[in-house]
């Protein structure tokens, strides 16, 4: 057993490995979030609160339909990203007109009524939700047992996180998509039906979310307060990638997962906020944030 | 010239609100004893106290059947969201206006320590049952209080001592960064080491708001203890012993929850929770006596069956009242302290806790018992989930009066 | 009068009577607790309703205000009007320095950072010592005004906070309609067009952000007195999003509209403390009624219709 700067190095390489874990979930949230501000200019403050209604519906569909952990990973997305679709219609496509203000307040008071409603139903404890069988056990790395789940978390969100960046990035539909979000009229005019192409997009964010909680499910107890948990860290790694940088969410996303890591490390307590001096650090040095387009 | 809007706003304004803020007169025969239990509804310990613990206040209130001794009893309750200047400013409201006399149940330390300086001030009665903190009937301790149930001390010494006495003779602590998880971990150490066990490391995790554990479980197996403290509650306690079987800590290592409620297991479920070692007061299934309580106050409250604190509220309801008719309502109404004091000298008895005594810093002393979780197969039928390890009888399961540095009793 | 038009004058003289007659026939702790959010809400309602900036974490400055009177009655034992004006000069210094941070952004990124750094203060209060953490600083005595009077009757210590609010409103006032306000309201309308006009944009910005986390940090310490107690509560987000709410029910922008959403949001609270966890709920679908459909909120859209600017 070697040490590194005094900790034991298998400690170290076991904390790196755990942080990268977490640096998925934070991306596949900041990705989602990342999505909906960079393509429609709202801050989907309603986005931790979606993640709380994947990762439900996931257990609804366990626990009433019987319907397990796979079907649920393509189910619970497509439910809830109904469910966006549906709110994009009723009320969040009232807000694209206004100051981009309304916007926040909107989604903010949406997360409080989701909440609300999820705590009113199903109480704080939480519901259990059990890792799929495929995935139970642990893996000796020699440093440190890995549980396999959460092996298949970080290729879930790599694979999920590079498949939305190369559709938006480099596909005809992602130009098609950034096109009509600097120039809808003009868009319009070459026959593309721009409100239906922001109302999926939205609910696509949405889905990414979703398929978060999914993911989230079995490592976190189902509880309605587990997106207000996360949405705090999820706006700073936002700011720092630079707001509308889907590549900056990402690479963001699981770089603070792994400074979070390293943190608990050396100063545990201050783990919760290393994220935001990093974002203090990052705004002092480049204002629009690591990835950023100039404002 | 016209009449400003604003004043119509206004007093409009002010009428919706006069009508919850303005007293209400009562015209009746009797003295009205008016208990308000005050705890969490809507956050992580709604289950844990919340509505059932009313149910329970209120069950033993139909068990005593006031009318008949003289007096009336009243039960209002209200949802403290753990956050202690909204307790505060509810209790003022409740003693100022509501002509409230009896403040019940109060989870979280920190909402149960701001209240003692209102409750002292208006000299009402104030019996907790679901709080943790020792300093309660230490420190901070007041004439006008009792802790009913459990408290840090208790916990540690139960689960604590009794574990290391049971083989367990190195710990490392999961602890929660707060007032409330520092000292459960440092009544625990002081007992582990009393015992001739060692502690060797604690991690503290920034509270509220983390719940992935994993990392400081990874360190915890690191360190090679025999036992893991959770220095932690609710929701907490749960994603960390989720965590713990997912990482095959409980495998190398044995689960210490310090503070966990029979709610708690029910949500982890047993294939989870099974071989963990937690101390309650009170368990459904216990004897003849906590079997026939669940009994009758379990059609109320189907989904939820009774823990330790709940049982708590009926207990203390049940002592409270029968002191009032003791001493008269109207006397019970006018002075807190004395009211206490008289609840003190009285005899405690009732179905959940049995034969107990309250101390003069207001400690009861009920026991302590040591439980292990059932294995699903050895669960025979629905919240059967204990076995009964060890018990510590309440003389010796809590602090020593002279330790506590209480300011109003005198050694 | 004051620089206030006659409706508004009216209005003025009728809140002044409200605040005098009411603790004789409302419970006053509650209308104190009314008195100190109203004036949070009119700090903040200076920065979004005449500035133009959404700062979503307010909450810090309020709740810095808060530790630091709290801390200063029960430690040090400085008079009560002395604690209060310390919270404001926390909530200054705080607001300076994040302020500065800040402002070097616009619309939803400031919004954005405002939030984080608060999460940052907030962390700060949780580890700091003197804060005590989860408990909160306890048992704080309500104090001796000058250092002779003492509060701890619940009238008296009304008078001061009745004083305190209608000081703070005024102040605010002086400044929305001084030189100094039409400049801001120019910013506001077209920050282009005022720097190239000459202004040092920033600079105006940066002291109306301080103005207003003075008064918020004023506002926190009265509070604090009141209660005797200071907790994590007052720096969290959600105390943040609660002054959003106020300001946005009363009608961002207008004089009294975040002292008549104070009282509605306040009442409310304490009217659905009974049902637990529909607070949140009913939160919620009132700020996503303000936004859709209510956008000037109660002062502004009935004002609105009497044609009266309030």
């Amino acid at each position: 057993m070697f040490m590194i700067f005094g900790i034991p190095g298998p400690l170290l390489f076991g904390q790196l490995l755990l942080g990268l874990i977490n640096g998925a979930f934070y991306a596949m949230l900041s990705l989602g979030l990342a999505v909906i501000f960079g393509m429609l200019n709202i801050i989907n403050f309603a986005h931790g609160a979606l993640f709380m209604m994947g990762a439900f519906v996931s257990w609804m569909l366990l626990e009433y339909l019987g319907i397990g952990y796979f079907p649920a990973l393509i189910l619970s997305p497509l439910i809830v990203g109904a469910f966006g679709l549906l709110l994009e219609k009723t009320v969040v496509s009232r807000l694209y007109k206004l100051d981009h203000i309304y916007g926040l307040l909107l989604t903010f008071g949406l997360a409080l009524v989701v909440e609300g409603l999820f705590r009113n139903a199903y109480g704080s404890s939480g519901m259990p939700y059990r890792i799929p069988e495929a995935f139970q056990g642990a893996t000796n790395l020699g440093f440190m047992y890995m549980p396999n789940y959460r092996g298949w978390v970080v290729l879930a969100a790599v694979v999920v996180c590079f498949a939305t960046w190369a559709v938006i990035e480099k596909t005809s539909l992602g130009a098609t998509l950034r096109a009509a979000t600097e120039n809808a009229p003009l868009v319009q005019a070459f026959g593309v039906n721009v409100p239906r192409l922001i109302s999926v997009t939205y609910a696509c964010g949405v889905a990414l979310a979703a398929f978060a909680g999914v993911l989230a499910a079995p490592i976190y107890s189902v509880n309605p307060n587990m997106g207000s948990n996360f949405i705090n860290t999820v706006f700073a790694v936002v700011v720092i990638g630079g707001m509308g940088s889907i590549m900056g969410s990402i690479i963001t996303g699981f770089g603070l997962g792994i400074i979070e890591g390293l943190t608990k490390v050396f100063y545990p307590q201050a783990s919760a906020t290393v994220v935001f001096v990093v974002m203090v650090i990052v705004l002092l040095a480049r204002p629009r944030g690591l990835f950023g387009k100039a404002a | 010239m016209t009449i400003s809007r604003r004043a119509i706003l206004g007093t409009a304004a002010a009428a919706t609100v006069a009508t919850g803020v303005l007293p209400r007169a009562r015209a009746q025969a009797l003295p009205t004893l008016k208990i308000g239990v005050l705890n969490d509804q809507s956050g992580p310990y709604q289950d844990t106290g919340g509505l059932t613990s009313v149910i329970c206040a209120k069950q033993a209130v139909e068990e005593f059947g006031p009318a008949a001794k003289g007096f009336n009893v009243e039960i209002i309750t209200a949802d403290h969201q753990n956050k202690p200047d909204l307790a505060v400013s509810i209790a003022r409201q409740w003693f100022d206006r509501d002509g409230v006399d009896m403040l019940l149940d109060v989870p979280t330390s920190s909402v149960a320590l701001a209240l003692q300086s209102v409750v002292r001030e208006k000299n009402k009665v104030y019996l907790n049952s679901g709080a943790a903190s020792a300093a309660l009937t230490g420190a901070q301790c007041s004439p006008n209080f009792i802790h009913w149930t459990y408290d840090t001390y208790m916990l540690a010494k139960s689960t604590g001592g009794a574990m290391v006495k049971a083989g367990g003779d190195s710990w490392y602590f999961l602890t929660a960064d707060y007032a409330f998880g520092k000292q459960l971990t440092s009544d625990t150490t002081a007992l582990v080491n009393a015992n001739g066990g060692k502690v060797l490391g604690s991690a503290e995790y920034p509270f509220p708001g983390t719940t992935d554990f994993s990392s400081f479980l990874v360190q915890a197996q690191a360190s090679g203890a025999k036992v893991l403290g959770l220095s932690n509650a609710g929701a907490d306690t749960v994603n960390s012993i989720k965590q713990a079987n997912e990482f095959g800590v409980n495998k190398s290592m044995k689960l210490a929850a310090l503070l966990m409620f029979i709610t708690d297991v029910h949500a982890l479920g047993l294939d989870v929770a099974h071989g963990l070692n937690l101390t309650e007061s009170f368990y459904w299934d216990l004897n003849d006596r906590t079997r026939a309580f669940t009994k009758r106050v379990l059609p109320k409250t189907p989904k939820n069956w009774p823990n330790m604190t709940h049982a708590g509220c009926y207990s203390a309801t049940l002592h409270y009242l029968k002191t009032a008719a003791d001493m008269g309502a109207a006397e019970a109404k006018k002075d807190g302290v004395a009211t206490i004091n008289r609840m003190k000298k009285m005899p405690v008895d009732d179905d959940c806790f049995g034969k107990t005594t309250i101390r003069e810093d207001g400690r009861n002393l009920v026991p302590a018992y040591l439980f292990e979780v059932k294995k699903p197969e050895e669960s025979k039928g629905p919240w059967d989930y204990y076995k009964l390890v060890t018990t510590t009888p309440g003389d010796q399961a809590y602090r020593p009066l002279a330790e506590g540095h209480c300011s109003f009793i005198k050694t | 009068m004051l620089g206030f038009s006659r409706t508004q004058a009216i209005a003025f003289l009728l809140m002044v009577a409200l605040v005098v007659l009411c603790p004789f026939v409302l419970y006053p702790v509650f209308l104190m607790k009314v008195l100190c959010f109203a004036l949070f809400a009119c700090a903040f309602n200076l920065l979004i309703g005449y500035v133009g900036l959404l700062s979503f974490g307010h909450a810090a400055f309020f709740g810095m205000g808060s530790y630091l009177s709290a801390w200063a009655v029960k430690q040090w034992g400085v008079s009560a009007e002395v604690a209060i004006l310390l919270g404001g000069l926390m909530g200054g210094s705080l607001g300076l320095v994040l302020g500065w941070l800040a402002i070097r952004r616009q619309g939803l990124y400031f919004a954005m950072i405002t939030l984080a750094l608060a999460q940052m203060v907030y962390f700060f209060c949780l580890q700091a010592p003197f804060t005590g953490g989860e408990d909160g600083i306890q048992q704080v005595p309500r104090g001796r005004l000058f250092g002779m009077i003492p509060l701890d009757n619940d009238m008296a210590i009304y008078w001061v906070v009745g004083f305190v609010f209608l000081a703070g409103f005024l102040l605010i006032h002086r400044i929305v309609h001084s030189p100094f306000g039409q400049v801001l309201k120019a910013i506001r309308e077209n920050e282009p067009r005022a720097t190239s006009l000459g202004y040092r944009t920033d600079d105006y910005k940066l002291i109306a952000f301080v103005l207003s986390t003075t008064l918020a940090g004023i506002a926190g310490g009265t509070k604090a007195l009141v209660f005797g107690i200071a907790t994590l509560t007052d720096v969290h987000y959600s105390m943040s999003g609660e002054v959003v709410l106020m300001t946005l029910l009363g009608g961002l922008g207008t004089i009294f509209g975040p002292v008549v959403g104070a009282l509605v949001v306040t009442a409310m609270e304490n009217y659905l403390a009974q049902f637990g966890a529909w607070v949140t709920v009913t939160q919620g679908a009132i700020f996503m009624l303000c936004v859709l459909f209510f956008r000037k909120g109660l002062v502004g859209t009935i004002g609105g219709w009497f044609k009266l600017a309030l």
